[in-house]
């Protein structure tokens, strides 16, 4: 006769098997594949959809879903808020309740198309006809994944440089100065910009925004960080390298990248005591929509503006943004389709612009523009602009330039693993671990093993 | 005397019925531990056998995830970040916490107010602790710093530089000190007068008192609180996370930093390596029981239990 213990181990493992024989995702392989028939101009929807990742916290977004909701001719529309949780949102298709709608970053589609999250939109573009060639080309690859389009494209973002007029002059230097334009004059108007009284950092004098502006300052240099394919990482080609040794090289010039990132961090940033509005920071390369939150809280600062330039005096901008995509399971997807249509029409940006115009209008304020994503939106919205006066005419303009020319990494499988690992080379050398060579060597290494992996996973559940 | 026939079923009776109780009055907790701690424990052995990304089935690989481990050289750093980290900070806080104890057990009046003083910190939600961090600690304009420029020392980039990063998170971590140091003085106020009161007789000033009479009285809940805090060292994750990997700090971080949870954290839900993030997870389990059982046996020695035979 069998033990207690002997039994209560059986039942255990017999337990143990039974349970793990239901740890089981939704099942893998491509998205379904759907048909434009599915997606009718002409349809009405019944029920709500839902959306996640998507606030509509302002008017240019309450505006836009208020033309959504009324295209759906009856549905209703419910907001998951807050950034998207890919947890939550990846946890919700496995359990086969996925939101009808996503708003995901750009460079995260071509993770979740790789591993099935959320299907093609081909179909879809298709059937509701929208006009694709109407978006920003950049915006538009960031979404293209396997020849097929996995999102709608909204927003842009672009960089511009931005500088203190007040602390230029002292130095006797122009925006020209820090502009790019010329690498040796950016660095000798860091060490001209600084004030470090007895050591302690006071004033920074040229920003370089490491580690997130490694892809601006290599591109400048004539280098991608990732092959146009995405599938080869470049992070060790000689003018990365190059980059990333004079991006690094403007902090030692200021006494190290510890001292700078400890000012910066103290800044108020968004607020009255920023640091351009407290004399505290010289020049830095960074996102157009900053010059709206300066014009707001501080007015009065005594800004320049200039695009970012190439060594070559060419604009440059890494561009980003938003889009949206349709889950997998999503139970409603045509109506998700015409919610992602019309959030991105010409006409709805145009009447999120005169709410925008509207509400400066009351405050007395300039309106100062939208990068939507959506090329002829912009040309639209920037017929709506009203003068701010110098120097926030300049910045407008500026960053209206800027969307010209800009660029992206395109769309992969391992995104989030391969912006990790170059941000961590950087990282390293900032922190004098190690030195721009061997951290990109090493970040090389570890961004081509997680793109090599994710592409055969993709070409496995493809074939 | 062996029982009388008669009297053994009605006991067994009585002791099943007592059994079966027991076992309707526990089933809540039982039923809830099955589906909400055995079930994962289970799966996540289960999945840590295989390549998985919450969307896509698992795909049984057997060993590979526990090779993968071992040749990740991040899996060693991150493990070696903690364990200093541990070493650092379980001692420091159990000094703190038995220092603040023993004033507080001293104290007469006003021994309520700070009691409550000291616990409320311990109230802060973890994320709020690691912005404070960055805030307190800020190499240029951070409180520390500025206290110490008080006597003429310049501090370091608590949050910036590598060797300083870790001593940051330490001296942060007794922000919370305040549940310990209750503890503890629950423990104090359980040390028998009379054993003090004959000290007294024999001469012993306040530190021998200390050293011979009050550690040694509380040392069980020195070594709970010894256990507990390695436990919660070695699984450490909101406040270095928010502080150096968080939101509004996603670009920049410090390697130095880098503790294990933060490690499985970023394998599980940034890259969607559940299967490896598992195996890390029992990883870390098997190192928390290697540690824990070390830990009771080098202790043992100095733990005194009131009525445990010499």
């Amino acid at each position: 006769m069998r033990s207690p213990l002997a039994r209560w181990s059986v039942l255990s493992v017999s337990l143990a098997l039974a349970l793990t024989a239901c740890a089981k995702g939704t099942g893998g392989g491509a998205a379904p594949t759907q048909s434009p028939g599915q997606f009718n101009p002409g349809a009405t929807f019944q029920g709500t959809i839902s959306v996640m990742g998507f606030g509509a916290t302002d008017e240019v977004g309450t505006t836009r879903v208020d033309k959504a909701k009324a295209s759906l001719g009856g549905a209703d529309v419910k907001l998951i808020e807050g950034d998207l949780d890919i947890q939550q949102f990846l946890s919700s298709v496995a359990a086969g309740d996925a939101p009808d709608i996503i708003y995901a970053n750009r460079d995260q589609i071509g993770t979740f198309a790789s591993r099935g999250a959320i299907v093609p939109l081909t179909a879809c573009i298709q059937g509701e006809q929208i006009d694709t060639s109407m978006f920003n080309k950049n915006a538009l690859a960031q979404v293209t994944f396997g020849n097929e389009i996995w999102g709608i494209p909204e927003f842009n973002q672009v960089q511009i440089t931005m500088a203190n007029a007040e602390l230029l002059k002292e130095a006797g230097l122009t925006i020209a100065d820090v502009n790019g334009s010329n690498w040796d004059k950016v660095t000798a108007a860091a060490k001209k910009l600084v004030k470090a009284p007895g050591g302690k950092l006071q004033v920074i004098g040229f920003d370089s925004k490491l580690p997130e502006f490694l892809p601006l300052w290599a591109k400048a240099n004539g280098a991608d960080l990732l092959s146009a394919d995405g599938k080869t990482a470049q992070l060790n080609n000689p003018a990365v390298v190059k980059a990333l040794e004079f991006a690094v090289g403007i902090y030692d010039a200021q006494g190290g990248f510890a001292k700078v990132k400890a000012v910066r961090d103290s800044a108020d940033f968004f607020g009255k005591g920023n640091q351009f509005a407290k004399n505290e920071l010289g020049a830095m390369p960074m996102e157009q929509w900053y010059v709206n939150v300066l014009n707001d809280v501080s007015p009065k600062a005594p800004l320049t503006f200039d695009t970012f330039r190439t060594p070559q005096g060419q604009p440059l901008a890494y561009s980003s943004g938003s889009a949206w995509a349709i889950p997998k399971g999503a139970k409603n997807a045509a109506a998700a389709c015409r919610f992602a249509k019309t959030m991105t029409l010409v006409d709805s940006w145009k009447a999120a612009a005169q709410a925008r115009l509207d509400k400066r209008n009351q405050e007395k304020k300039p309106f100062t523009g939208i990068l939507t994503g959506n090329v002829k939106a912009d040309e639209e919205i920037q017929k709506m602009l009203t003068p701010g006066g110098e120097p926030w005419d300049s910045g407008v303009k500026a960053f209206y330039e800027a969307n010209q020319h800009t660029f992206s990494l395109p769309a992969n499988p391992a995104d989030a693993e391969f912006k990790k690992a170059w941000q961590d080379a950087v990282n390293r050398v900032l922190n004098g671990q190690d030195e721009p060579q061997a951290a990109l060597d090493k970040a090389q290494q570890d961004a081509q093993a997680a793109l090599d992996k994710a592409w055969a996973g993709w070409t496995k559940q493809t074939n | 005397m062996s029982p009388s026939p008669s009297k053994v079923p009605r006991r067994r009776s009585t002791r099943f019925v007592e059994t079966r109780a027991a076992l309707l009055f526990i089933s809540p907790w039982l039923i809830g531990f099955f589906i909400f701690t055995a079930w994962p424990v289970i799966n996540s052995a289960y999945l840590s056998l295989t390549d998985y990304d919450v969307i896509n089935d698992p795909n049984f690989i057997g060993f590979d995830n526990y090779v993968t481990l071992f040749e990740d050289p991040k899996v060693g750093l991150a493990l070696r970040n903690t364990f200093i980290f541990m070493v650092m900070s379980v001692p420091t806080q159990l000094v703190v916490s038995l220092g603040l104890a023993l004033l507080l057990n001293a104290a007469t009046r006003a021994s309520g107010f700070f009691r409550t003083a000291f616990f409320l910190p311990k109230m802060t939600p973890p994320v709020a602790v690691g912005i404070l961090l960055l805030m307190l600690f800020n190499g240029q304009n951070g409180l520390i710093n500025s206290f110490l420029g008080i006597f003429g020392i310049e501090g370091p980039a608590w949050t910036t530089d590598p060797d300083w990063v870790k001593p940051g998170l330490v001296l942060m971590s007794l922000w919370t000190v305040g549940a310990s140091v209750v503890i503890i003085l629950a423990a104090l106020r359980g040390v028998p007068q009379e054993l003090y009161d004959s000290a007294l007789v024999d001469g012993a000033g306040w530190w021998r008192r200390t050293l011979r009479i009050t550690v040694p009285m509380i040392s069980p809940t020195l070594f709970f609180l010894f256990i507990v805090d390695s436990i919660n060292a070695l699984q450490s994750f909101t406040e270095a996370y928010t502080a150096f990997f968080g939101s509004g700090n996603t670009t920049y971080s410090n390697d130095a930093a880098l503790f294990y949870a933060i490690y499985l954290f970023q394998q599980a839900f940034e890259f969607l390596h559940m299967g490896y993030a598992s195996a890390l997870a029992w990883l870390l389990f098997i190192v928390i029981m290697a540690i824990t059982v070390v830990q009771i046996l080098v202790t043992r020695r100095f733990v005194h239990y009131e009525g445990e035979r010499p």
